[in-house]
């Protein structure tokens, strides 16, 4: 008996089929992950008993409504906003128990104790515009990741790594569980020697 | 004169095409895996401000993104021009992000409910009162962890 083969189909078509796909897909790729500056807020419920914080432990950024700064009442670019904090806090006035060790600023006396107690407070306008704002905000987290870069080169120069590139590291879903265990109690010893403690405070009302 | 003209036809053979819809498909393949469809329409303009001092957010599953902006060209007649938020697929008022928050957060997994982000797309000319108000509604329903999410670039870039 002859069998009768079954015709060929004609795949021809196949790759103008695929290409189409393709193209599809490729327009409708978005392969880069969403990046910014991370905040937490601080629970609505208030503290009945507000910690006291000396007036020198605070250091005052306000951003007015035409996008102007003020620090520490005096007026300021955005470019030399770094600096300042910086020099705030790393200032490390403190005597005794207070005492700073690792600071290396002036200790001049009418500025922070020590890192711990040196609180960063960010004030706007409702008609400061969300750029600038960020942009300010930008600024204050490079003045910490600064002075953790620095400690953290001195306290594993091993590793070979600022605080930032550990930090990245330790995020990074590629990095080894033991290495994670590694960078972990690395990390945090630098978090304590400079909390970042950035307050946003509501907003003034303007009239 | 023949054994000439036949060595010639075969010194060029017509190239195997037959092998390129299997590359084709293999490019096919590693688009449709690495895609991420773009899962809301942005109804608001949104060009995020510059930071270079950035994270990565984590997991696309843990997180929600709230937009706020001046509505786009199309909306303007219809909501005008001052900046507006969007949740979801439609501007929504101050009030909304609270409900809108709780009902995310009721979407998702329950290992995960307790590690949301909220990352707030807004554009660079926003005035700062809406996104305060944003903030405060977040806090109300202790949605605490928050992400300004920006592009990557030099501050000065903020600056005009």
């Amino acid at each position: 008996m002859a069998r009768r083969s079954s015709p060929q189909v004609n795949a021809g078509s196949m790759a103008d089929i695929a290409f189409l796909l393709l193209i599809f897909f490729l327009v409708t790729t978005t392969i880069e992950t969403d990046s910014g500056i991370n905040r937490k807020l601080p629970p609505m419920d208030e503290l009945i008993d507000p910690p006291i914080i000396k007036e020198r432990n605070i250091f005052t950024v306000v951003v007015n409504k035409y996008d102007q700064l003020l620090v520490e009442e005096k007026p300021m670019e955005i470019s030399e906003i770094r600096q300042a904090a910086i020099e705030f806090l790393d200032n490390g006035a403190g005597i005794g128990e207070e005492e700073c060790s690792y600071c290396k600023g002036n200790r001049d006396s009418d500025s922070s104790d020590n890192p711990e107690k040196a609180v960063i407070s960010l004030k706007n306008d409702r008609e400061t515009s969300y750029k600038v704002y960020i942009a300010v905000q930008n600024e204050l987290v490079a003045a910490y990741n600064q002075l953790r870069d620095r400690e953290f080169r001195i306290l594993y120069p091993n590793l070979g790594l600022s605080f930032v590139e550990a930090n990245k590291r330790y995020s990074d879903p590629r990095t080894s569980p033991s290495e994670k265990e590694n960078l972990k109690p690395k990390l945090s010893v630098v978090k304590l020697m400079y909390p970042q403690k950035l307050s946003e405070a509501e907003p003034s009302k303007t009239n | 004169m023949s054994k000439f003209k036949k060595k010639k036809s075969s010194e060029l053979p017509p190239v195997n095409t037959a092998s390129l819809p299997d590359i084709v498909f293999m490019l096919l393949f590693f688009f449709m895996v690495a895609t991420v469809m773009r899962d809301s329409t942005l109804m608001v303009s949104n060009s995020l401000p510059a930071a270079d001092q950035i994270q990565k957010l984590d997991k696309k599953d843990r997180v929600m993104y709230i937009y706020a902006g001046k509505p786009s060209s199309r909306y303007i007649d219809k909501y005008g021009d001052q900046p507006r938020i969007q949740l979801n697929d439609k501007f929504a008022s101050v009030s909304e992000v609270a409900a809108f928050v709780l009902a995310e957060r009721a979407s998702k997994r329950q290992e995960l409910q307790n590690v949301l982000t909220t990352a707030l797309k807004v554009d660079g000319e926003t005035n700062m009162g809406l996104i305060s108000d944003i903030k405060q509604e977040l806090r109300k329903v202790n949605a605490l962890k928050i992400n300004y999410t920006t592009r990557v670039g030099e501050y000065s870039q903020n600056i005009d």
